[in-house]
């Protein structure tokens, strides 16, 4: 990736409590690219997000935006650095008490001295981005998961932002909607010149949209590249998640301890089962004890 | 037996350790409010918004619970003022009730229940729908633009619906006494004119509204704020608001009442 990093992490630790969550992190994200981190549930990802947005602080490490070390703004400077940010959540998170119209003009009434005018014209253009101009007097409980998470979308955007990330934006939604946020990401970021971070599962739609991807799995980075190097590649998690096999590095089951003991099994037996004679194992007390 | 006593010590402890710790959380919050709260009149429209949602909309139940209980006021008083002969005092009987306690201390009861309980539920939902966090992310801090606002709405909606409920018990306790029951209505009014002081009676009952409104609304958002982003944790606040409430304006009340008589 040639092009100057606008977001740096280096070195990141981050627990939640004595639970490590990222082990030594080091990611780039370069200005004008839309950039994916995927990864499995409980993986780290939004994690990630919430460090880059100063939401929470690393163990160790840091976050660097523009050459500024997050966790060590105060909250001036923090609330002056998430102006230049955008973040659309996983379900939108639209203010339910206002209309689609004035969760657009949300941030522009709260952060410019804009006439209400302008502000008209602003958000007008903005859901006009997102193919629902004509939402504009809709309530958000009036609208489908697609449509809000394309409302959400317009309201980051208000302030053309120089970074936007979004939380799973394809969670949840049918094939059409999928394709058009996946490609609004897209277009957003090239029309604004912006950087995109993108935490998703969606393994195919960010393979179409994104300019590189990183692989996490327990905290730390396993894969990263193009996604035609992604596609390429043979490493066992990139291909175990890409094709979403069952089988692989990536276990099904959360560790946990033995089975049998958990099922609390005593004791064997043979019975016929198909007019076969199969061992079954049988938990709790053994009731032949107590004939 | 002696690990069974340690082990009840220790959760008494633990209570009491965690009810400090909340109290101390929660007046932290109030003084972020109280620092947070140049947006609450500066934008003065924000503060009038949730003044009509907590203030406004709890009119109704207000008017009909003081109606009430200014004509059960008017009957029990009528029944023992007639025992000793002064059924004239009933006006003066009714309004001093009213103004000094029962006005004040219903209506905030009411407030929390009907208001509060909407406040927590409301705010731990915007948690759970991540619309705090989305503020956050947008720079706007959420304690300024949405707390402080809904705090200042309930501290000037108590008085207010308290005066609005003591008013119609009055008119509930006239209603009773002087329509229905016969009271002579100059020696109704009369009395209360001249008993009820508008210095000891009317602006102590003012001072306690204003006190009820501004802990049951820093209770109930505190709730909402601090509750636990599900289901479960937003149901829990709301009833925390609810018993909380009501248990600090009956402790309050007392104190109150002792330090100003």
């Amino acid at each position: 990736m040639p092009s100057e990093a606008l977001v740096e992490i280096r070195d990141v630790n981050f627990a939640y409590g004595h639970r490590p969550i990222l082990k030594g992190m080091n990611l780039t994200f370069p200005k004008n690219k839309v950039i994916a981190i995927m990864g499995g549930s409980g993986c780290g990802k939004t994690t990630l997000l919430r460090l880059i947005g100063g939401s929470i602080k690393p163990t160790s490490g840091y976050v660097k935006i523009g050459g500024q070390v997050i966790h060590e703004l105060d909250h001036a400077g923090l609330y002056a650095m998430r102006r230049k940010m955008g973040m659309l959540f996983q379900f939108g998170a639209l203010f339910t008490d206002m209309s689609v119209y004035d969760n657009v003009a949300f941030q522009m009434r709260e952060h410019t001295n804009l006439p209400e005018e302008i502000i008209h014209d602003l958000v007008m253009m903005k859901l006009h981005a997102v193919g629902l101009r004509g939402t504009h007097n809709l309530m958000p409980a009036e609208l489908s998961g697609g449509m809000a998470r394309r409302v959400a979308l317009a309201r980051t955007v208000a302030l053309d932002p120089m970074l936007i990330m979004y939380d799973e934006p394809f969670a949840g939604l049918d094939p059409i909607s999928l394709t058009v946020v996946g490609n609004l990401i897209k277009r957003l970021n090239d029309a604004l010149g912006a950087t995109s971070i993108v935490v998703t599962h969606d393994v195919q739609e960010s393979l179409k949209i994104v300019d590189y991807l990183y692989f996490v799995a327990e905290g730390v980075i396993i894969a990263e590249g193009t996604p035609d190097e992604i596609r390429a590649s043979d490493k066992p998690f990139v291909q175990q998640f890409v094709n979403g096999e069952m089988d692989g590095p990536v276990p099904f089951h959360y560790p946990g301890g033995d089975y049998q003991q958990d099922l609390k099994l005593k004791h064997t037996e043979l019975v016929k089962f198909n007019k076969r004679k199969v061992t079954v194992r049988h938990f709790g007390p053994d009731r032949r004890q107590k004939k | 037996m002696t690990t069974a006593i340690t082990k009840y010590l220790v959760g008494i402890g633990r209570t009491v350790m965690n009810a400090l710790w909340r109290i101390g959380i929660g007046t932290r919050f109030l003084s972020l409010i109280l620092l947070n709260s140049g947006i609450s009149f500066s934008r003065f429209h924000l503060t009038i918004r949730e003044l009509f949602f907590s203030g406004v909309m709890s009119l109704i139940i207000i008017l009909v619970a003081g109606m009430f209980v200014g004509m059960v006021l008017g009957l029990q008083g009528y029944e023992t003022l007639k025992r000793y002969g002064s059924e004239s005092a009933l006006g003066s009987l009714v309004a001093l009730s009213l103004v000094r306690e029962l006005g004040p201390v219903l209506a905030a009861l009411l407030f929390a229940s009907r208001a509060g309980s909407a406040m927590t539920a409301e705010i731990g939902l915007m948690k759970v729908t991540e619309q705090i966090s989305a503020m956050e992310m947008m720079a706007i801090n959420p304690i300024a633009r949405v707390v402080a606002p809904r705090f200042w709405a309930g501290v000037f909606a108590v008085p207010l619906l308290a005066a609005m409920f003591s008013v119609m018990g009055v008119f509930g306790g006239y209603l009773v006494g002087v329509v229905l029951i016969g009271v002579d209505e100059g020696s109704f009014w009369s009395q209360m004119q001249s008993n009820v002081d508008f210095q000891h009676d009317v602006l102590n009952g003012v001072f306690k509204s204003c006190v009820f409104g501004a802990v049951v609304t820093v209770i109930a958002l505190f709730e909402g704020y601090d509750a636990p982003p599900t289901a479960e944790g937003v149901s829990g606040a709301t009833t925390r608001t609810v018993v909380e409430s009501s248990l600090a304006i009956l402790i309050l009340d007392f104190i109150l009442t002792a330090l100003m008589l």
